[in-house]
Parts: C-alpha cells; structure tokens; sequence
C-alpha cells in the first residue's frame, strides 16, 4: 500500500508549535509512505493540487493530511482525493492543530506529539477501505407544527414552490401570538392588518393541509421518511358543514369563559371563535364549561344551527401524514408571574402585585387593550374601574435578566415592545405621563434605537433607569417603589396603572413535543440549535429545522427571516429524489448477534430494530438487531454497548481503532 | 407528648421576655415541652457577621451542635434574627465548602439533620397536627395587621416557608383566633433594626410609615414575631405619640394573640409589659369576657 503524508503548517497556527518539516520527514519513515512533504496551507488551491499531483505520481493508495480538525476540512480534502479517483474514505485527517499546536507550548514535544498522531492516521488508512454513500429517497412534503406567524412564514414559502405543506396548529385558529398584538415596533404598522391575509393565504392555498386544534403525537422515521402521527381533538362542531355564520356563539347561554384571546380580560360563550378574523372561521365547545357536557341539558347551539353542524359525540382523532421535513415553530409562552410554580427554582415577585391587583397587567394584556379589536375598542382603560389611566409605569426586564427570581436571559423584545407600549399610550392620552423602569435598554437592529429615541425625545417618556422593588395600592393609586440609579436616589410614583414587561418562556409543553420528535432542548425548554452561528435553524436531528421563539426570545422579523430559512432548508432536501447520506453507520454481524437488544436500548436515535431470521425453510430462527441506515447517526454508541462485539462502526472497526492504539503503544 | 429543642437567645430573657413568657405559657397549657438548650450562647447576631464571617457561622452551629449532644432533633427559635442566623449557618455548611472545611474538626457532625424553626412554622405545626385546635375566646371582630419584618422571610434561598415578597403564613394562623387579618401594604418593610439606637430619627421615620398604613386600613392591634420589630414598633412610638393627634396603635407579639384566644390573661402573657396600652383595643372586644387588664 502506497500513502501520502501532506503536513500543513496552517500558517503559523501548526508551524510556530510544530516543527512541520521535521514531521513531515519522520512520517516519511513509517512503514507504508511514499511521499511526505510539508505545506503552508493546504486546504488552498495550491496546497489541494499538491496532494492530487502526488496521488496520480505516486499512484497512492491512501492519503493523511495532518492538519486541523476533521470537523474542519475532512470534506475539503476528501473531495479532493475523490476528484482524482481515490476513493474520499481513503483520505485520513490527523488532527494536529486542535489537538497539538493550539494546546501545547514546547516545540519538541508538540512535533513528537504531532509525529504521533501522524503515525496513528497512518495505520488506519492502511485498514481503510473504499465506501460508497447511502441513498435514501425523499417524500417532497413537509409537517410544520405551529400556526403563528413563523409557521405561516414557513409554510407559505414551501407551498409556493409547490411541494405539499401539512400545518398543525395546536388552537382552534391559526395567528398566534402576532393575532394578538396592536401594532407592531418600530413602523407601528398594524399587527393584524399585515396578519391576517398571510393567514387566509394560508387556508386557501391549494398545497397547504390545515390541520387545526391539532398536536403532533407521534414521530417516527428519519430525514426524507417521517411518518408522523397528528391527534385532532374534537371541537364539536363539524368543519365540513359549518359556515361560520355565527349564530350559535351569539346564542349560547354560558357566557362566563374567560377569554383566552383576550388575556382573560372579558368572558367568552362556551361555543367560540377565538377571535373575528380567526382561521378558520369555525366555532370549537369548551367541554369543560358547555351546560351540555357539564348536565347533559342546553344544546342551544344545535337548535339554531340551520347546517346540523353541532357533533356533540365527536371524540379525538388521528391521522397519520407522511413527510420527508418537519419544521418546528412553535413559539413562546409569556412568564406568568402571579402564582409562584411549586417545585421550581422560579421564585414569581409577588412584590407587584401581579394577579392581585387588577390594574397590574402584563406586556400581552397591554396590546389587547391598546388594539381596536380588543374589549376597549383601542381606548386605554384600565380593567379595574375602566377609566383613562393618566400615568403609567412600564417595568421592564420582569423575570429576564434575573437569576435570582427568573431567568438569566435577556428575553431581547421587551426594550422595543415596552418603547412601542410607552408611545401608543401617549399617542391616545396626550395629557398622560409614561415612566419606564429600564436595567439597559437594548434596542439592536434596523430602525429599532431610533424607535427607541422617539419615544424618549418626541413622546416624552421618560425613561428612569433602576429596579421597583415594590408595588402596592393606596387610593385607587398604585405606588410604585424604585430607584432611579442615575441620580441615585430612591423613586416612588403614585401610577392608575402599571405594565410588566415579563419574560418570554418556551411554551410549557415543548419539552414534551422535543422528546416527541427527538431534537435536543435547553435547560429553559427553548429548542437547540446545531451551531449557533452557522447552523441556527437546524436542529441536531437531519431534516428537522426550527423556525421561530421556540428556538430563543424573536421578534417578528427575526421569526419570519428563520421560517424562511427553514423552509429553504427543507426545499434543499426536496431538491432531489435521493439522499445521500454518510456511509460510516453501525452494521450488525447477524450470525453472532444474539438478539440481547442492548444497542437497542443505547441507541440515541431510535436506529435499531428487530429483525426476524429465518432458514431456508422459512422457519424462524431468531430475532436479531438491525440498523436502519436511514436513522443511525454512526455515534457508536451499540458498538461499544454490545457484550458480543456483533456491531461493527463501518470506518471505524475495532481492526481499525486497534490498529490507532497499537501505533502508540509500540513506540 | 409533643417535644420540641428551645433555643430562646438573648432577646426572650431581655427585652422581649414577654414573648417568652406567653410562649412558654401556651406551651404550658398545650401541654407542649419545651426543651431549652443547655448553656446555649450568643447566636453572633449582626455583631458577628459584621466582625468574621467563620464567626457569624460557628456561633450559631455551637448551639445547634449543643442540641445535638442533648438528644434534640427539632428546634424552635421565636426571635425572628436567631432563626435567621441558625439556618444560615445550616445553609453555608452544606452550600460554602471553605466554610465546611474550616469547622470540619469543631464540628465532628453534620448537623443539617436538625431542623430549625421559627415561630410561624411552629404554631403551623401544631395547627397541623391538631395539638392548636381550640379556642376559648373568639377575637371575633378585632383587626390585626400581621406584620414579619426582614429576618423571618429572607433570604428566599434560605428560607422558604412562604412568600418572601407577599407572605400571608401568619395570616392563616391568626384566622384560628377569628380575628380578621387586614390586607395592607407595609407587611415587610423595614423596621430601622439597630439603627434604633444610633439613629432614632430613621426608625421614626420608617415605624411612622409602617404604623400609618396599617391604621389607614383600620387594623386595631400589630402581631409581630420579631423582639426587634417589636422594640422599634413599640417603644419608639413613643416618639411619635408626642405629636398631637397622633393615635397609637398596640404592638403584640403572635404568642400573645394566640394565648388571649386560648383564654390567658394579658398580665400571664405580659402584653402589660409593653409601652403602648392595648387597655382600650381590649376592652372594646372582651366586654363580655372578664379579662383583667
């Protein structure tokens, strides 16, 4: 066997702690090279051509490239290799940057070090053998969960380049939080106007299956081949008949609900539409405040409906949709901050009075009323007594940035909507004074500082820079307790009402949901990322991309400019028929494996399954494990588990790992 | 019989000798055994922490390491700083390994096994357990402003029997007695603690504030568990009451009220003992009861 040894100086990142000449000679000396040279940068077109000129002079079999780590240029340099003909597996990194020159100091024991690793690479290409990628086919259709305005974002995109698009939308409407906003920073252009067609485009779009008041149940498969399970709850009223006309909301008894849309801040009937320009426009019963559901009496409903639409015995139901992608967007949830969670490091602030005090409203409450289509009309009234309230505290930063009693993060939004929240309130009460409680005020991104200056400079709110640490009623007045940090002097202000701008948190089952699908999540419930810079909407599982806050705290551009790079994502998977996938995945030796299912139990991808053997005759002999390249990662970890030694990491076998450690030991 | 350690520290044989004495007293009749600590010390108090921070933790574990040695397993401590200092000297054994490694040899034990408690989790236990279940006189009509201070709810990392920021434990007590606990602002604003002393100006300045808003939302009578909350309100209201049509409001500890629903009489309990008379809030609700005041 013929092999290449091609040392890289990296510039001076491997040549100033690495004697690359040096090394470069020594590697000459082991058994089995041909040629070894040393070489400023490699990865460069001069530095390729180099090793593709040696491969067709020396007619080598194998090539090491000792150089940074594989994660690196592994790519670069088997795409070089195969280019001349050699196959790309033949081709060896021996990581002499990451794991020698960036770590040590002393030149002489970096270059034996180096010398070493050199020599490992060596013998394991001498056990390498040629491997070809595997192909998998792709059903060009995608699954995105989540109906705000990431999915709608995600889903719009994929179906107008003409694959099939299923959105699931846990709610009876689509619209998400977005529906629920007044205007939106720093245009202060309206949050539904711009809404509410993307999200009919979405129901008349002929690609786009709309999946409503459903969640996602189960996933199985693997990049190109999921095959996912979507529970429907029942809503009780039959979408195929219902016309949305209206009238059984307008009849129904019980109108005591609170009204989710509208933050509990007025009552909804038990059969609803979440709100107006809700889609679909079709009705959903409350069972657990319908008279009917609760006595088995009422059915007002059904008695004005003219279309027979009201199916009180409808009951879960689930539909099965294959798809080769699936996008995650499922948004965020807003820090309750009134009930301390028990059992949880949360230590809620009950210093303000949240859900004490009605006047004492939080960030979503506010841009309900601050909304024309909220229960004030767009007035600014205050929920305890329904008059204009004349000053307004905005507190920012109500369990962001707070280890102690929250969270660490920044929930990045807040700065911009409590700005926002500051100028609409001046905007409608002209003789009303606006103070904001502010730690820092972080406003990064187009438009968004001078927004931010606007509100201090032409709106006069006046900013005070400091925490409250305490709220609490006097009057019909809510004093609000803080310290202005500036002047360094204690602040109390007798407010008509106060809004806490409280953190933004992973919705309360996405925990669940990743364990669903299989991606990883943080220690907050928000949804990991690859890479955070180069990778962001990718999850760690292929062909799962996350779109959206339930990836971190987003505003809507960032989630709209995420749902599109998800959906491209996907379209780059369904861009062609077949998908080539690496071929260094875990085999099973059938003949020794003794079905004991250890791997199957180790196995972090769900890659193992059980397959039955059978003799000649078609009589059962045994269950044995089987690896489904379409799911298995290569991790290794089965081979490791396995008390037979039956799995076998293709590329890297135990001959071959052997083989490394032996190069060091018989030194 | 119900056994509990007693660690009563030196503000319940001083100043605050009337929250001992109408403890021991509900004890008494409760049939409740107090067991003190045999030559218990100082618990380091603000002087300790201010001085060493070692010191601030062995003075209080020395105690707990007394009890220890006594066969004690629970222990109460109704001064609000003592209970504070004892579970933070709990606390930094377990969370400060300089701390655990410089006490290691004085220690010999680990002694986060005892639990230590303060007096609201006291009467919420007996409470629980049925031994506080009767009451002779019902407070019925009497308007208390229950008011905790800083020590018995912070830090929130420490002590987390209620809400460090809008408690309501002693509230739930209070409602055994049938006195209706007022809602107000001011429940664990600061007192002044020891500025008392140095500067009497800021604690009547803070006390006015705290005494101000309790009266704005008609609260007859303050339940304290804390002798310094208790000194700073009673005592330095005198202070206040030279200005004229001030009306002074009473200062009781949480044992008192307690041992008056349980039919003891102010003078068993020591609410004569303090500075402002509770003479007129009583009579106006013991009319019917005799009860020498």
């Amino acid at each position: 066997m013929k092999i290449g040894v091609f040392v890289c100086h990296c510039g001076e990142n491997i040549g100033k702690t690495v004697d690359c000449p040096r090394a470069a000679q020594e590697s000459a000396k082991i058994p089995g090279v041909v040629i070894s040279v040393d070489n400023k940068y490699t990865c460069s077109d001069p530095g390729q051509n180099m090793i593709k000129n040696a491969i067709k002079e020396y007619n080598l079999d194998g090539v090491v490239v000792a150089s940074c780590s594989p994660h690196m240029h592994e790519k670069t340099f088997r795409k070089a290799v195969a280019s001349v003909g050699m196959n790309p597996y033949m081709c060896e990194i021996a990581n002499i940057r990451e794991q020698c020159s960036w770590v040590h100091d002393d030149v002489e024991e970096a270059t034996k070090k180096a010398i070493d690793l050199i020599r490992i690479a060596v013998e394991k290409v001498k056990r390498n053998f040629a491997l070809t990628p595997i192909k998998v086919p792709v059903t060009k259709r995608a699954l995105v969960i989540g109906g705000g305005i990431s999915g709608i974002q995600s889903a719009l995109d994929i179906a107008n380049a003409g694959y099939e698009v299923v959105l699931v939308e846990k709610e009876p409407s689509i619209g998400g939080h977005m529906s629920q906003l007044s205007e939106t920073f720093p245009t202060l252009d309206c949050s539904q106007c711009i809404l509410t067609p993307r999200m009919v485009e979405v129901y008349q779009h002929p690609k786009i299956k709309l999946l409503t008041y459903s969640e996602v149940e189960k996933v199985e498969g693997f990049i190109g081949n999921f095959k996912v399970t979507i529970k429907k709850k029942p809503r009780y009223v039959d979408e195929t008949k219902c016309t949305g006309c209206g009238l059984c909301t307008q009849k129904c008894p019980i109108k005591k609900a609170p009204n989710e849309f509208e933050q509990g801040m007025i009552k909804r009937t038990a059969i609803y539409v979440p709100f107006p320009q809700a889609v679909p426009n079709i009705p959903v019963i409350d069972n657990t405040v319908c008279t009917y559901f609760r006595t088995g009496k009422c059915q007002m409903c059904v008695k004005v409906c003219g279309k027979e639409a009201i199916d009180f015995n409808q009951k879960e139901r689930f539909v099965v949709e294959e798809v080769g992608a699936i996008i995650v967007a499922t948004g965020y949830s807003l820090y309750k901050i009134d009930k301390k969670p028990k059992d949880s490091p949360i230590k809620g602030y009950g210093e303000y009075g949240y859900g004490i005090y009605p006047d004492v409203i939080d960030g979503l409450q506010f841009e309900r009323l601050a909304s024309a289509s909220g229960p004030t009309a767009g007035e600014i009234k205050r929920p305890s007594d329904k008059k204009e309230p004349k000053k307004v505290v905005f507190i920012q930063c109500v369990g962001s940035r707070d280890e102690s009693k929250g969270f660490s993060y920044c929930s990045k939004i807040c700065c911009m909507y409590t700005a926002k929240h500051a100028m609409l309130y001046k905007h409608k009460v002209h003789d009303g004074e606006a103070y904001v409680f502010y730690m820092d005020i972080r406003s990064g991104g187009k438009m968004y500082e001078e927004f931010v200056r606007r509100a201090i400079e032409e709106d006069d709110v006046k900013y005070i820079r400091g925490r409250v640490s305490r709220i609490y009623e006097d009057g019909g007045k809510y004093i609000v307790k803080g310290e202005d940090t500036i002047a360094g002097i204690p602040v109390e202000i007798d407010a008509d009402m106060v809004v806490l701008a409280t953190a933004i948190v992973a919705q309360n089952d996405s925990k669940k949901l990743a364990q669903t699908i299989g991606i990883p999540y943080d220690k907050y419930g928000f949804l990991n990322e690859v890479h955070p810079k180069l990778r962001p909407v990718e999850s760690s599982t292929a062909g799962v991309y996350l779109a959206g806050a339930c990836q971190a705290p987003r505003d809507i551009p960032e989630s709209v400019a995420m749902a599109s790079a998800a959906a491209s994502k996907a379209l780059v998977l369904f861009g062609s028929d077949m998908l080539e996938r690496e071929p260094t995945i875990a085999k099973v030796n059938e003949s020794t494996c003794a079905g004991c299912f250890y791997c199957q139990k180790v196995c972090a991808y769900n890659a193992i399954e059980k397959k039955e053997i059978k003799d000649r005759n078609g009589n059962f002999v045994k269950y044995v494990a089987y690896v489904n390249p379409g799911l298995c990662q290569g991790c290794g970890t089965c081979n490791a588990t396995c008390p037979s030694k039956s799995v076998e990491l293709i590329g890297y076998t135990d001959e071959q790992i052997f083989a490394e450690i032996n190069a060091l030991a018989t030194l | 019989m119900y056994t509990i350690g007693y660690y009563p520290g030196c503000s319940l044989t001083g100043s605050a000798k009337e929250f001992d004495k109408s403890l021991r007293k509900i004890c008494d009749l409760l049939g409740i055994k107090l067991v003190e600590i045999e030559d218990w010390n100082c618990c380091g108090a603000t002087s300790a922490h201010a001085t060493n921070h070692l010191l601030s933790v062995s003075l209080p574990l020395l105690n707990i390491k007394k009890a220890y040695k006594q066969g004690i397993t629970k222990i109460l401590a109704p001064c609000a700083a003592c209970y504070n200092r004892l579970v933070t000297a709990q606390y930094e054994l377990t969370k400060n390994n300089l701390v655990k490694k410089e006490l290691s040899e004085f220690l010999e034990n680990d002694y986060n096994s005892i639990k230590v408690i303060n007096i609201i989790e006291f009467f919420q236990e007996i409470i629980k357990e049925g031994i506080l279940d009767k009451k002779v006189v019902s407070l019925k009509g009497l308007k208390v402003a229950c008011y905790y201070g800083c020590l018995l709810l912070r830090p929130k990392e420490i002590i987390d029997f209620d809400d460090s920021e809008q408690p309501s434990s002693m509230e739930e007590i209070i409602k055994i007695t049938d006195a209706t606990p007022v809602d107000w602002n001011y429940k664990i604003e600061c007192c002044g603690a020891s500025h008392s002393i140095a500067h009497k100006d800021i604690v009547v300045d803070l006390i006015g504030k705290i005494l101000g808003d309790a009266q704005k939302h008609s609260a007859d009578i303050m339940v304290v568990a804390c002798p310094m909350c208790h000194s700073n309100l009673d005592m330095r209201q005198l202070e206040l009451r030279k200005n004229e049509g001030y009306k002074s409001i009473p200062i009781i500890y949480l044992t008192e009220l307690i041992g008056l629903s349980l039919g003891l009489s102010p003078e068993e309990l020591g609410i004569n003992l303090h500075f402002i008379e509770s003479r007129s809030v009583f009579e106006k609700y013991f009319s019917k009861v005799e009860v020498q005041l």
